[in-house]
């Protein structure tokens, strides 16, 4: 039985790491761009960046003003019991969030859509998210909090089989464009790309490939992987660098994730996770012991099985 | 402090004097230290829309508005607690601003993004104003460091934590670049028209999508704000 007090202690701490810290791995993506990086004005904004991350790790303060809307991802392994069950547990991540909002402090930026109702704490009426996924072993619960900024960079459009991958291009291109002018999108990004699945699915499955994978992952789909690689070439061809100036430094790392889709159609969705790509994550066993990380581990074999039933050895379906 | 070997840089005293602020071209990089103060579409309403006026003097307030919402707490002591500070997209308060210089007499705005070289035109030459862009964007904790007291909150009860006017005094706060000057030039449009003669080679060769959408436009040269 895993405590509900560890749990709730670990969801503070993670609230506070994903403000703060930036992943190592995007940090990496972005000192890459930054090596390359030759308009001018972009690498001064890419050099701001960069002094901005360590500013915020010595100060403990959040690395961005605008500390995004919080959100959770559970995974729990399938031999998990959480002490209280379910409802306390999301008890608990309500908690640590309205806590965290306070002691970090994170802006509260969560208001109501229409009377602007603000608890200046981050909670409300579905708020924070908690999505969930499962693990086919485990006595764990995988706890992620990703803190992204919500205004600009997304988009979803219903494309068809006949527009083939040159229309997934196009669309890529168009939100990029669009959203990449002046920065709004607050690049380089990780890009994530949800093709398929019903319409609310796809703008999950694009909006977790941006947030839950690491700089340097790759689909298991080889013919997908290389499509991931040709985008982020794409984008970073553009012309276009941090904050929309001339330069080479849109997209620090594609993310495609698919699901299957209605027959006729091939749903697309695009998601950005900004120069503060926050998001952090810890392992919570039985005993109570955390560990902390920062690669989510969400996509798993189990989350892109194709079967009926559950065949590990089987895994990840690839194009013939 | 970042360093811009190849970008001018320039630190200002505020309030900053018209002379002051025609030493700034597009793309100089600026730290400010002096008064600045928070206000966005909250206080717009109230103070322009709304006729509320102004919750203080102009000068209690200072001549220099944020657009931007603190990660901060008000504690029960009535101090506070600053964390980061990181602007907000300004192109969204375009139809307040010029009421609100009138009202504030600020003459720089710090934001996120820009706004267009037409409003620079329209609302700010006329006001003798500026716009600062922040970097980045989200140089939340280099710009959280750089503030050194909350002189003061406004209509914090009416508006909550994130829309009140915070006032804030500012030690080399910064970077920022200047996007705006005194002649209503842009640099993010400067920059657009560098980008824009390469981009229809990037479409070369795909059509438009299946099913079209009403949309405002399709030029991808045109700007979506």
């Amino acid at each position: 039985m895993i405590p509900i007090a560890s749990l709730q202690k670990t969801a503070e701490e993670l609230m506070a790491k994903a403000a703060i810290e930036i992943p190592e791995d995007y940090l990496a993506g972005l000192r890459k761009c930054a090596d390359t990086e030759k308009g001018d004005l972009s690498a001064f904004v890419l050099q701001a960046m960069l002094e901005n991350y360590e500013a915020a790790k010595e100060d403990r303060r959040a690395m961005c003003g605008d500390t995004g809307v919080p959100r959770w991802y559970v995974k729990m392994g399938n031999e998990a019991r959480i002490e209280g069950g379910p409802v306390a547990l999301e008890t608990a991540l309500r908690r640590a969030t309205a806590t965290a909002t306070h002691d970090v402090p994170l802006r509260p930026n969560r208001v109501h859509p229409l009377w602007r109702t603000d608890h200046n704490n981050n909670c409300g009426i579905g708020a924070p998210e908690i999505e969930y996924s499962f693990h086919p072993e485990g006595d764990w619960v995988d706890l992620t909090t990703v803190h992204k900024g919500g205004l600009f960079g997304s988009d979803y459009r219903m494309l068809f089989p006949g527009d083939g991958i040159d229309g997934i291009r196009r669309f890529y291109l168009d939100t990029l464009i669009a959203f990449g002018r002046r920065g709004l999108a607050c690049q380089p990004a990780i890009v994530g790309v949800g093709l398929g699945g019903s319409k609310d699915i796809c703008m999950v499955l694009g909006k977790q490939a941006s947030c839950l994978r690491t700089v340097g992952s790759r689909n298991p789909d080889p013919k997908i992987a290389a499509l991931e690689a040709e985008l982020k070439d794409l984008g970073n061809n553009i012309g276009m660098g941090a904050m929309g100036f001339m330069g080479s430094s849109m997209v620090v790392a594609c993310h495609i994730e698919v699901g299957y889709c209605h027959t006729g159609g091939m749903p697309m969705s695009v998601h950005m996770f900004c120069l503060s790509s926050r998001r952090a994550t810890a392992r919570v066993y039985a005993d109570g012991r955390a560990e902390f990380r920062t690669d989510p581990q969400w996509f798993t074999d189990y989350m892109r099985r194709a079967s009926v039933d559950w065949e590990p050895a089987k895994k990840v379906e690839a194009a013939e | 402090m970042t360093t811009a070997p190849k970008l001018k840089t320039v630190h200002l005293r505020l309030p900053a004097t018209t002379e002051d602020l025609a030493k700034l071209e597009i793309g100089t990089v600026v730290y400010l230290t002096g008064r600045v103060y928070t206000a966005r579409e909250g206080v717009y309403k109230k103070a322009v829309e709304e006729g509320a006026g102004l919750p203080a003097a102009p000068e209690e307030l200072g001549f220099a508005n944020f657009h931007c919402s603190p990660a901060a707490t008000l504690n029960p002591d009535g101090s506070a607690t600053v964390g980061a500070v990181t602007a907000t997209a300004s192109f969204r308060f375009a139809k307040w601003l010029d009421g609100w210089f009138k009202l504030s007499r600020c003459n720089i705005i710090i934001g996120k993004g820009g706004m267009t070289g037409e409003i620079y035109k329209r609302d700010f030459v006329p006001h003798n104003a500026i716009y600062l862009t922040t970097v980045g964007y989200g140089t939340g904790a280099l710009l959280g460091r750089g503030i050194k007291r909350v002189v003061g909150t406004y209509w914090v009860e009416d508006l909550g934590l994130a829309q009140a006017i915070w006032v804030l005094e500012v030690e080399n706060f910064g970077p920022f670049i200047v996007d705006g000057d005194l002649a209503g030039n842009s640099l993010f449009e400067r920059e657009n028209a560098k980008i824009a003669p390469h981009i229809d080679e990037l479409y070369a060769g795909t059509k438009p999508a299946t099913l079209r959408r009403y949309g405002e436009t399709d030029k991808k040269t045109d700007e979506v704000i």
